[in-house]
């Protein structure tokens, strides 16, 4: 069931993301992804009897980094310490911000033209994780959990915006543009998969023009999927009981993704009492104007800023050359499209390479340099490799690296280049001389019957284009 | 009992050794230790490893270290590794430290042989180490009575000979109060002076380690080594450790003491009596007295037994039975976290567990612990303001001296007010030592209590070091 | 002198701290704790508007340490120290509702 016309979704995100420091955000414990359960823990990170936090200044800059992205105010802060009770939190208390976060305000402007405000993002630990043995392995009718606190105290900001979203495709392109934002700082390596971005929506439903309805929290959403079927489901329940004469109250709900529902986890009238007050280990975080200005430097362009370049260099573009310029702005190949279109490649060309292909292998891009695969490019669009072979001469590149024309002559695609291909060119004319006769006469029709000649000589790895280039050449 | 700087030159020019050091030490805590429960845990096997150590460095011609060979007490929530820390408390019974609080680590690189760990009021809550889940000390000079607390345990080690120097804690009085009423030197550091890290948690805005000795000079010669900055303590200080020892004849003179009627009004004749005669020892060694007002320093018991409750009740939650400790197994976690915490903490932990989380409960927040952070705000202007007439302020430390057990067990607010004269100082995060200056009923010691700005050690020590050869020792 | 304090908001209290009182203790503590507030009203009745709250007695700010390695501890040593263990985690009975 969708909304009456007349109705509308509001929708407002918090946003948590790890921060891609070396350690955690108070010990010197790494902070990565994947290690056996409980190696990478000290007295700190343990909440041991005795440990006290050190705050690590990578994560401050990556904080500022998103303000500054986020086009937040970087203001003076404090930690404070949100205390309730859960086996996978150390110390039974969660070092947060509170009421004074290091980024409040700002705003983060959507492809689609739209606005949505930033209320605050701010500094806070991670939890460690715990696993449901028996039962369903989930925590429901589990009868015992293991906790590994590897994650415990890993660095995060969360991000919290205005209820400013209208629909869940607008929330999946926020949280996919903040994503991108996150990428281009350096804050966050943005993998849903792993954990180091999660979502939680604040949904209501109201009538347009009439004041914010009743809002249910929809918690760990792990995926932009899951964000927007949640909200979907979640408006038109609400909507549904709203229809039905019945009050939305204002709870926490967990979304379970196999059943595509969100249930109630938490009534406003069981919510935690936090006892917030000030982390007295810790001093205030005075951040002065020369450490704001050396973030500020570090900082490269963000997304719209990128997008907007490389929009430039296409003319009319289809849908899929926008999905291909979406594809190279969110895994930052842009150093690479900006290298070939200098080198004369053409754009959509340069774009749909490095979004269909670069994108199959992002861990081994340290093997490719720019230069390669802008002469691979002009490899192929000067008809020297056919598009299958530029394909295979990138892969083959991103896999071992080394030089495109190395690689092209290796397998055997040096045949094709100018004298290979001259050749064969001569050939086919001498065998077809009406044919010849007839296209020299301006049947322009005819230079189809000899790039379909050319292709069947060499079992098709001619290029299309270097062949009109020779017959023209001949004319 | 020889005083450290002594025991320390003598070991370094080969006089004694280190391991005859330590076994008269260890002959001492065999002795009395069943009569006045002061170790929790003694470490021979560790204790002459360190001075065998010790007296290796002597033989090899290296520096030993300022306490080179110095037999050392550690308050039981100083984490030393492999070593069993129980601050006290049942719930922590059998929990070996897995790292060495920067203390520790300090001491032991300065010579000092660590016999053990000392009992205390569970979590440093008390003021006569009668909360101690294994049994109350003894104050070694009347067993009838308690050594204070909640550093009892150090304080009596230190009297009874045991040790010549120990290390405590002071949260609202903790080495004070019980140097006091043991007739021991015990010094509150500024805030920050001394690494907070491995020391396990009472009041984390308040705490400070400190030492007790029995003489002025050995306060200093520890003082020293334990303080300077520490890169593991958000809250440390940033200079290095002050030099102490080198200015402990430095005197008073020229000095202006302020004589604070709230920081003895209420106590015994006897104490009264000795702040003042303590104030003319001044005046005779050529400092002016100033008789002040500082009526903040009523407000300061309120605030304390908000601050500091509040604060414990966010520092003690992680005792949950999921990591470390004591568990008393239930049904599902949260019951298991609340059995174990009913079995593991005792009553006056419960009740400051209860009363801190009250006061940061919401509804609750603004009326009470808000309002004690600004009273507090108003206590650290009452000091500036106050510093600002005079160097240094002069009081008593304790109302009387050592009281009978039981004796305000049965009340809590009665023993609160134990610490009313020394818990200004932890609140401003200033620096306080208590000194002996002549004995009260029974003759047993009086201690009185000389303040100072942040960083004012060197002087507080130096005007201790005053009263200390008035009161007629050398 | 009227006690500040309910039984009912002690009974509120104990739970938030994950401690169970005994009926006699909750009277105990109803009365004790009462005695310790009634104390503070000195200071609960003071009109400090305008003051600015003191967390903490020295103004250290941007007291940060380098994003560096340090050693973590033998995963041995700190399972040995637990209640329960199992397969290198933590044991913990059912967990009941998620974190907040
Ligand atoms: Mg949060
Ligand atoms: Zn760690």
């Amino acid at each position: 069931m969708t909304l009456a016309p007349e109705w509308e979704t509001v929708v407002g995100l918090e946003v948590h993301t790890e921060l891609k420091t070396m350690t955690k955000m108070f010990c010197g414990c790494a902070n990565a992804f994947g290690a056996e359960p409980n190696t990478q823990v000290c007295p700190v990170c343990l909440g041991l009897p005795g440990s006290l936090p050190v705050l690590n200044v990578r994560a401050v800059d990556l904080a500022m980094a998103i303000g500054l992205a986020l086009h937040s105010t970087i203001a003076s802060s404090t930690f404070h310490r949100k205390n309730y009770f859960y086996p996978d939190m150390p110390k039974d208390y969660q070092i947060s911000q509170y009421d004074l976060p290091i980024n409040s305000g700002g705003y983060l402007d959507l492809p689609d033209g739209s606005r949505v405000s930033i209320e605050r993002a701010h500094l806070e630990e991670d939890t460690g994780k715990s696993t449901h043995l028996g039962g369903s392995g989930r925590i429901h009718g589990a009868d015992r959990s293991l906790v590994d606190y590897n994650r415990s105290g890993v660095p995060l900001v969360e991000i919290v915006s205005g209820p400013d979203i209208r629909s869940s495709a607008q929330a999946h392109l926020y949280a996919s543009e903040l994503r991108g934002i996150l990428i281009a700082t350096g804050a966050s390596d943005g993998r849903m998969e792993e954990g180091s971005m999660r979502i939680d929506a604040n949904v209501s439903v109201r009538k347009i023009g009439q004041p914010l309805g009743t809002r249910c929290e929809v918690k760990n959403l792990n995926s932009l999927r899951s964000l927007q079927r949640a909200i979907d489901f979640e408006a038109s329940r609400q909507f549904e009981l709203i229809n039905a004469g019945g009050v939305v109250r204002q709870e926490t709900r967990h979304w379970d993704e196999g059943l595509g529902e969100t249930s109630t986890m938490r009534t406003k009238e069981e919510a935690d009492d936090y006892r917030y007050f000030r982390e007295p280990d810790l001093v205030d975080l005075v951040p002065d104007g020369a450490w704001l200005e050396r973030i500020r430097d570090t900082l490269g362009a963000m997304p719209a800023e990128r997008r907007a370049a490389l929009r430039a260099h296409l003319t009319n573009p289809s849908p899929a050359q926008l999905d291909a310029l979406d594809v190279v702005i969110d895994l930052g190949f842009d150093d690479y499209v900006l290298g070939a279109i200098a080198a004369n490649v053409d754009a959509a060309l340069a774009m749909a390479r490095a979004a269909n292909e670069l994108a199959t292998d992002v861990d081994h891009l340290a093997n490719l340099t720019s230069d390669a695969f802008a002469t691979t490019l002009t490899m192929e669009q000067s008809g020297q490799l056919s598009a299958t072979q530029a394909k295979t001469v990138l892969l083959e590149l991103l896999a071992h690296g080394g030089e495109p024309r190395d690689i092209a002559r290796s397998k055997g695609y040096e045949q094709l280049t100018s004298a290979a291909l001259g050749d064969t060119v001569s050939e086919v004319i001498a065998q077809h001389p009406d044919e010849w006769a007839r296209y020299r006469d301006g049947d322009d029709k005819l230079a189809q019957f000899f790039i379909g000649q050319v292709m069947s000589v060499t079992k098709g790895q001619a290029n299309g284009k270097a062949v009109i280039a020779e017959l023209t050449a001949r004319r | 009992m020889r005083p450290a700087r002594q025991i320390a030159h003598d070991v370094q020019s080969g006089v004694t050794t280190a391991e005859s050091e330590m076994a008269t030490s260890l002959a001492a805590i065999r002795a009395k230790n069943e009569e006045f429960n002061v170790f929790l845990y003694v470490d021979e096997a560790g204790a002459l490893d360190a001075a065998r150590r010790v007296d290796q460095r002597v033989a090899n011609g290296e520096p030993a270290g300022a306490l080179a060979g110095v037999p050392l007490a550690l308050k039981d929530n100083l984490c030393q590794v492999g070593i069993p820390t129980t601050a006290g408390s049942r719930i922590l019974k059998g929990w070996l430290a897995p790292y060495n609080a920067t203390v520790v680590d300090r001491v032991i690189a300065a010579g000092a042989v660590v016999m053990g760990k000392t009992n205390m009021d569970e979590f440093a809550m008390g003021s006569s180490t009668e909360t101690s889940a294994y049994g109350p000390t003894r104050n070694p000079l009347d067993p009838s009575r308690v050594p204070g607390g909640s550093s009892g345990g150090s304080a009596a080690a230190v009297a009874a000979e045991m040790t010549p120097l120990a290390l405590g804690s002071d949260t609202g009085g903790s080495i004070r109060q019980p140097a006091a009423l043991c007739g021991l030197v015990g010094l509150k550091p500024t805030y920050g002076l001394v690494s907070r890290y491995g020391l396990i948690a009472f009041s984390s805005s308040l705490d400070q380690i400190g030492p007790l000795a029995t003489n002025v000079a050995d306060a200093a010669l520890l003082l020293e080594v334990i303080a300077g900055h520490d890169p593991l303590d958000s809250t440390s200080l940033p200079e290095p450790s002050p030099s102490l020892v080198a200015h402990l004849d430095d005197g008073v003179a020229g000095k202006r003491v302020g004589l604070v009627r709230e920081l003895f009004e209420g106590a015994e004749g006897e104490v009264v009596a000795a702040v003042h005669r303590a104030a003319e020892a001044l005046r005779d060694a050529g400092a002016t007295i100033v008789e002040l007002s500082v009526p903040e320093f009523r407000l300061g018991l309120s605030a304390y037994y908000l601050i500091a409750p509040a604060e414990a009740s966010s520092n003690l939650a992680r005792y949950d039975g999921v990591r470390y400790g004591l568990r008393v197994d239930a049904d599902d976690v949260a019951a298991m976290n609340e059995a174990t915490r009913t079995v593991g903490f005792g009553a006056e932990v419960k009740r400051r567990i209860m009363l801190g989380t009250y006061a940061l409960s919401a509804g609750y927040y603004d009326a009470y612990y808000g309002q004690a952070l600004k009273v507090r705000t108003q206590m650290i202007d009452a000091f500036k303001r106050a510093y600002q007439q005079v160097d240094l302020l002069l009081g008593a430390t304790t109302p009387s001296v050592a009281f009978k057990f039981g004796a305000k067990t049965s009340n809590p607010m009665a023993m609160y007010l134990s610490d009313v004269f020394t818990i200004p100082t932890n609140l401003a995060g200033d620096a306080a030592i208590s000194v002996p200056f002549g004995t009260g009923e029974a003759d047993l010691p009086i201690g009185v209590q000389l303040l100072g700005p942040g960083r004012s050690e060197a002087q507080l020590l130096a005007a201790a070091r005053v009263l200390e050869l008035a009161d007629g020792r050398p | 002198m009227a006690s500040p304090l309910r039984r009912e908001d002690v009974a509120k209290v104990a739970k938030l701290a994950r401690l169970t009182l005994s009926e006699d203790e909750l009277d105990l503590f109803t009365e004790q704790l009462g005695q310790v507030l009634e104390h503070a009203k000195d200071i609960a009745a003071l009109n400090l508007e305008g003051v600015v709250a003191t967390a903490h007695p020295f103004g250290l700010i941007n007291v940060v340490r380098d994003d560096v390695r340090r050693p973590s501890i033998s995963r041995d040593a700190i399972l040995a120290m637990a209640p329960d263990a199992e397969d290198g985690r933590f044991a913990v009975p059912r967990i009941i509702g998620e974190a907040p």
